[in-house]
């Protein structure tokens, strides 16, 4: 049978200070994903390799790692596009590392909930009253957005992510802006607040990696590029008519 | 490493899917005082709500009724449903579909702005709010944002349940393992709520997740909580050959048609109506999941499917509809033929094969989401109320998780405003459970010798005795081999123990402990299906072809015992208004 090599980087804490690369080799199969031959590693050969998944269809956003230093769904990537091998698999980049190829979430977590992903609204409505209307063209102002699966790809391409932890970052703007561009949403003053300060949307240098990266088509360095212009006029607007800006 | 205290909330929610967010909502609305937690091996949006693709069902449009979906429901359910628990779930399912609306779900709409409804399998009129094919997502996802809104929510992301705290006959909290550090918490609540899904990881070939590995309904069930209806396991009739990815009933509704080797719409020689070009309501390709996943077989005993090299299957041809109508309504079913199976449905079949997808059964609760212990609630997949009966009409799940997930947040609000206080003995209990951990799963830690048995054998080989026992059809003669083989699984397992000793992050402890989840339920998924001497619903028996209502017109109720086979109980079904009768479709 076909082999392929994988070159696995692993951090055992209670073990070893450093993370240290572990090739394992797995048998080719076309049907493979990156996380079947994983999968095969623990069940097989080590059962002390340690990684997140759950879906196996793309969506959960779980099983996110560097393959060959691309940051990269391993429930959708195929083996076969990396042949001959060997593979090199990593932790997401620019992420804490906990143990193997588990990072730490809380961070990505904390600058999602800055963005105030919620519907905001002036008017509560009473759910007896029915639905808010929202025709199909309304949708497709914020569908885009709302399909961000909080896989965290965006924020291991990302370089100013590398370089200002602080940064927003490209998913949680893209968040921002599915709600801000919701049809029943009122709350882009509340969410601008927090988007045009220091670590917000200004520290992006539009490099757009994250779009290319993104496994959704998100787009968010898109939604990036839509709220510095909104950010442009909510700025003169404050300074030419003080009294309409910040709702 | 067991840690006490001072970890105590009034209730706490076990799992961070639909069910288990609408739940903290729901108590956070009901009393602004109290301490609320969701806990969960996973992130929330990990959860596996976020695979469900095709809708939610619930009555908004001027055609439709109540008792439409009502009695949609109830004989879907070929009558094992209870009828009271329909009629709420119908009229409160339109009102919390209505609520995610207002909380941003981004639902698909009519060109005048309203929402927008899809037929479904086993339904007479349309009535399935979606968003795309990725409602559950969708859903999922304005929940946990929802939450955030929250700062009394807390969240233990990444913490493993490990057993439920049971003093003073109610239940009292949860110990679990912080997965990060390995620590042993007792994590103590007035109420908990079980929000933990299925388990159909149980067989070999699901749409599950890796994580459906029926934690709840063991946990439940092992503090003395009797499982119900554990012999009613669904078939999804189109899942994906080698993975198992779920292609959508949506798909069907659509106008999908299902072929065998020959072409042929073979659905039209199992009593399920005529062949039309256009999709007819509770007909053909929109028969009930059950009926559909029974005429492969029998397809497939007529040597009438393909065989491939993950066994038979049959295809799913939806390239009429043409691209258009499949990107816009099924964008989700393409991307996910493409990338796993580098087919393009515009212009090919999809090969499809029914694979497990939802348990009817679980934790018995009433309509309330409580269940016999007091303390403990339960609600979505991982509870049993009924409303799903011996077969679960497609997009009532989605929507049950948000009225019973709402319910049994209210109960146990209610439950723990009584404010009572804490037993002594909870400490002590938690650390008891941190030194059975230790015992039996981390023995070798303190050199005591490895032993050979594995968890994976061992879960392969509950795979095998699943598929073959307790499969689509089953008989006395293969359910009683299943069971002597999940037996003696149970047996091995005690005799494992795990390579991995760290405390950073150990997912191979994780994985036997979910191994022993999974055995428990499958003990009792078998059980029930022994004694139940009829075929109804998704339970075929070859072996007792025909529908036994003056015997079995009741539920299971499978009991843990210490050592021996699981007890099984029986309790009768409600009946309202839908006395029960014959289930046809197609005529």
């Amino acid at each position: 049978m076909e082999s392929v090599t994988l070159q696995v980087l692993r951090y055992l804490p209670e073990e070893k200070s450093e993370p240290f690369y572990q090739d394992y080799d797995v048998p080719f199969q076309k049907k493979w994903v990156i996380l079947d031959a994983l999968n095969y590693i623990k069940d097989h050969v080590d059962g002390t390799l340690t990684y997140r998944w759950s879906c196996r269809m793309g969506v959960c956003g779980s099983c996110g790692m560097m393959v060959n230093d691309q940051p990269v769904l391993t429930c959708e990537t195929f083996l076969e596009t990396y042949l001959p091998g060997p593979i090199r698999i990593a932790p997401l980049s620019y992420f804490a590392v906990i143990r193997d190829l588990v990072v730490n979430t809380d961070d990505f977590l904390g600058k999602v909930k800055r963005a105030k992903p919620w519907l905001i609204t002036d008017e509560l409505k009473p759910v007896t009253e029915g639905e808010y209307r929202q025709t199909p063209d309304e949708l497709k102002e914020y569908k885009q957005y709302s399909m961000c699966i909080n896989c965290m790809l965006c924020y291991s391409a990302c370089p100013i992510v590398g370089l200002d932890p602080e940064f927003v970052g490209p998913a949680a703007v893209a968040l921002a802006q599915r709600y801000n561009y919701d049809s029943r949403d009122d709350g882009h003053g509340q969410r601008n607040k927090i988007l045009m300060d220091d670590d917000g949307i200004y520290s992006c240098t539009l490099v757009g990696e994250c779009s290319v990266v993104c496994p959704k088509a998100v787009d968010p360095a898109g939604a990036i590029q839509r709220y510095k212009v909104t950010g442009a006029v909510e700025w003169w607007k404050s300074v030419v008519m003080p009294w309409k800006s910040d709702k | 490493m067991t840690r006490y205290g001072p970890d105590e909330h009034d209730v706490l929610i076990v799992g961070g899917g639909g069910a288990g967010l609408r739940a903290a909502i729901a108590v956070a609305e009901a009393n602004p005082k109290l301490k609320i937690a969701v806990i969960s091996k996973v992130y929330p949006m990990r959860s596996h709500t976020v695979s469900a693709e095709g809708g939610s069902a619930a009555v908004i449009k001027s055609n439709d009724s109540l008792d439409e979906h009502a009695y949609d429901t109830i004989s879907g359910s070929d009558w094992l449903c209870d009828q009271n628990a329909v009629e709420e779930f119908v009229n409160e399912a339109p009102k919390e579909l209505l609520q995610l609306e207002h909380w941003g779900c981004p639902w698909s709409r009519e060109p005048d702005g309203s929402i927008s409804v899809r037929s479904f399998g086993g339904m007479k009129i349309k009535r399935t709010w979606y968003a795309a094919d990725k409602t559950g997502f969708h859903m999922l996802h304005t929940l946990f944002q929802t939450t955030m809104k929250y700062d009394r929510i807390h969240r233990y992301d990444e913490y493993f349940v490990t057993s439920l705290m049971v003093d003073d006959g109610r239940c009292q909290g949860v110990v679990a393992i912080e997965l990060t550090t390995g620590k042993i918490n007792a994590i103590a609540a007035r109420s908990v709520i079980l929000c933990t899904g299925g388990c159909g990881r149980v067989f070999p070939y699901t749409t599950n997740a890796n994580i459906k590995s029926g934690d709840g309904m063991a946990l439940a069930y092992r503090a003395g909580v009797p499982m119900k209806d554990m012999e009613f396991v669904q078939y999804h009739p189109t899942g994906l050959p080698f993975t198992g990815i779920l292609i959508t009933e949506a798909a069907r509704a659509e106008g999908g048609y299902l072929l065998n080797k020959d072409g042929y719409r073979y659905l039209q020689d199992y009593d399920l109506g005529k062949p039309e070009p256009k999709p007819v309501l509770r007909s053909m390709e929109l028969g009930p999941r059950d009926r559909l996943s029974q005429a492969f077989e029998k397809e497939h005993e007529k040597g009438q499917t393909i065989e491939g090299p993950f066994g038979p299957f049959v295809h799913l041809d939806i390239k009429h509809l043409g691209e258009d109508v499949i990107n816009e309504k099924i964008p989700f079913v393409r991307e996910l033929c493409l990338k796993y199976e580098n087919i393009d449905p515009v212009k090919e079949y999809i090969p499809v094969r029914p694979v497990v997808h939802y348990m009817m059964g679980g934790i018995h609760t009433d309509i309330h989401g409580a269940t016999p212990l007091e303390g403990l609630y339960a609600a979505g997949e991982a509870a049993c109320v009924s409303i799903n009966g011996a077969n679960r009409l497609g997009s009532n799940s989605l929507t049950e998780c948000l009225v019973f997930g709402a319910r049994a947040g209210k109960a146990a609000a209610e439950n723990a405003s009584q404010g009572k206080s804490f037993s002594r003995n909870l400490e002590a209990i938690a650390m008891d459970e941190g030194r059975r951990i230790e015992k039996a799963y981390l023995s070798n830690r303190s050199g005591k010798t490895k032993n050979s048995e594995s968890i994976v054998t061992i879960r392969e080989e509950m795979h095998q005795a699943m598929k073959d026992g307790a499969g689509i059809f089953r008989t006395e003669k293969s359910l009683k081999e299943s069971q002597n083989a999940i037996q003696e699984l149970q047996d091995r397992l005690l005799r494992t123990s795990i390579g991995d000793t760290s405390y950073t992050f150990n997912t191979e402890l994780t994985s036997a402990m979910e191994l022993s989840y999974m055995l428990d339920v499958a003990e009792a998924v078998i059980q029930s299906a022994l004694k139940r001497d009829e075929s109804r619903g998704s339970h075929q028996r070859s072996d007792h072809p025909g529908r036994d209502d003056d015997k079995f017109l009741v539920h299971s109720l499978a009991y843990k015992t210490e050592k021996d086979l699981p007890r099984i109980d029986y309790l009768p079904v409600t009946i309202t208004r839908w006395p029960p009768g014959e289930r046809i479709y197609g005529r």
